[in-house]
């Protein structure tokens, strides 16, 4: 059976036709893959990977970008240090010499003060000085006066006599350094 | 193969006294079906068959296929893209640029073309209803191989100047002189007829051979089925065969379309560098 139908037909020997209707159909489909399907595909694959660089370029922008600030606070964070080291050691540099300064005015001020003071000491002592030795005059004259009985009238006399007694009293007080005794003395001899 | 499955089922059919006509094995006649059209156009007689129609249909759904995969590209591809994307990065990166190298991706939508022909075609012999492929009629195979043919010569020529060319392909570079006399015409033959040749009998003969015994087997379940005798219980054999087949089949399909691509990805290699 075989035999005989390989003697009407070897399937070996194409047919014309077949050949030409194959080759239109293939050159259908090339078509199709060549002009429509192909780039398509290529566009895809070209818009993907596109797609993979951008997104890791993206990311790689990003992240130098967050460096970037990363380093720029580090920068803005060490220049604030400084400077608030700076106006610390300024500050501390004006305190002393806020203080050196107060310092001197205060002992500026307490010196005039004592000044003043040993000043007015001594004009009231002066004061007093004066004052005493009127009145101790006075005093004494009086003393004298009823001590002996009789009035001194002789102003002159007793006003000679008064001086020098006290300004005898005065060179004692000066050289005996106010001594009490020595006018005692003085007095009795 | 065929002849012996026949014989074998003709001899159980015998031992089984049926006395009619015999289990009516399946001839070449498979491959020339009645036309369902006759027209003559330019001197040439066409015949629209059923294996016409079958190729057609084949083309037509793997272009719509393609087509529907690629109508609405995106970058994060749908079910039918990415469907569509395998196969042709299949060929593209694994056959194209691994086989030809960077300079094989210009060869790419060639390559996919002749791939998803040849498959769309193959896959044809287990469908249903058709169960036949239209690689089984030698033309098919044969325009194809012409084709690829055409395709790596010019290639060649375009590459490397006809001169260097066809020098290379008769006088391979680092052959003794005195080898040459075998050499030389082996080399030409091998080039310009037997590559072609070899590519279109090798797809044909597949799709030929499976198809015969599909339906040898096929035909033997329905034959001792019908008989009439204890032959039935032989006939679950012939089904368990002609399921085992089909999914060998399965395998010989894809296989012979990737078989087929590769090689002209090889010869088309061989035509863009220079041999060395």
């Amino acid at each position: 059976m075989i035999i005989l139908a390989a003697e009407a037909h070897n399937p070996l020997i194409p047919l014309v036709s077949e050949i030409i209707i194959g080759t239109i159909t293939f050159a259908i489909l090339c078509l199709v893959m060549f002009k429509f399907v192909v780039p398509r595909f290529e566009q895809v694959f070209v818009a993907r990977r596109e797609a993979i660089e951008g997104g890791m370029e993206r990311a790689e922008a990003m992240q130098a970008e967050a460096k970037a600030a990363l380093e720029q606070y580090r920068a803005q964070l060490a220049e604030a240090r400084n400077e608030a080291a700076q106006i610390r050691d300024q500050a501390r540099a004006e305190g002393q010499q806020i203080l050196v300064e107060l310092r001197t005015q205060a002992q500026e001020e307490s010196d005039r003060i004592v000044a003043r003071g040993e000043e007015q000491l001594a004009t009231q002592r002066q004061q007093l000085v004066n004052e005493l030795r009127g009145q101790i005059g006075t005093l004494a004259v009086e003393l004298a006066g009823r001590v002996v009985g009789e009035s001194l009238a002789d102003d002159a006399r007793r006003r000679g006599t008064v001086d020098r007694f006290l300004a005898e009293l005065d060179s004692m007080a000066t050289a005996g350094d106010g001594r009490t005794g020595v006018p005692v003395s003085e007095g009795n001899r | 193969m065929t002849s012996s499955a026949s014989a074998l089922l003709d001899v159980l059919a015998a031992e089984g006294g049926g006395g009619d006509t015999g289990f009516q094995a399946p001839t070449v006649e498979e491959f020339y079906p009645e036309p369902l059209a006759a027209f003559s156009l330019l001197g040439v007689d066409f015949e629209i068959t059923r294996i016409t129609l079958i190729m057609w249909l084949a083309t037509a759904l793997m272009i719509g296929l393609m087509v529907a995969a690629v109508r609405k590209p995106s970058i994060v591809p749908g079910k039918l893209q990415f469907l569509g994307e395998s196969g042709y990065s299949l060929v593209r990166d694994g056959i194209a640029r691994d086989v030809i190298g960077p300079k094989g991706l210009p060869f790419a939508p060639f390559l996919a073309s002749l791939f998803f022909f040849i498959l769309a075609n193959n896959a044809m012999s287990i469908v249903p209803l058709a169960q036949i492929s239209p690689m089984s009629k030698f033309a098919f195979p044969l325009v194809l191989a012409v084709i690829t043919w055409v395709v790596y010569n010019w290639v060649g020529i375009r590459e490397q100047g006809a001169g260097r060319y066809f020098k290379d392909a008769a006088v391979p570079p680092g052959v003794p002189i005195g080898a040459l006399i075998l050499v030389t015409p082996i080399e030409l033959l091998q080039v310009f007829v037997i590559r072609p040749f070899t590519l279109a009998v090798r797809l044909f003969a597949n799709m030929f051979a499976g198809h015969m015994l599909l339906a040898v087997f096929a035909l033997g379940t329905v034959y001792l089925l019908q008989v009439g005798n204890f032959s039935i219980i032989f006939s679950p054999f012939a089904f368990l065969m002609a399921l085992i087949m089909t999914f060998f089949e399965l395998l010989v399909i894809v296989l012979q379309a990737y078989v087929f691509t590769v090689l002209t990805a090889t010869y088309l290699n061989g035509a863009v560098e220079p041999a060395h």
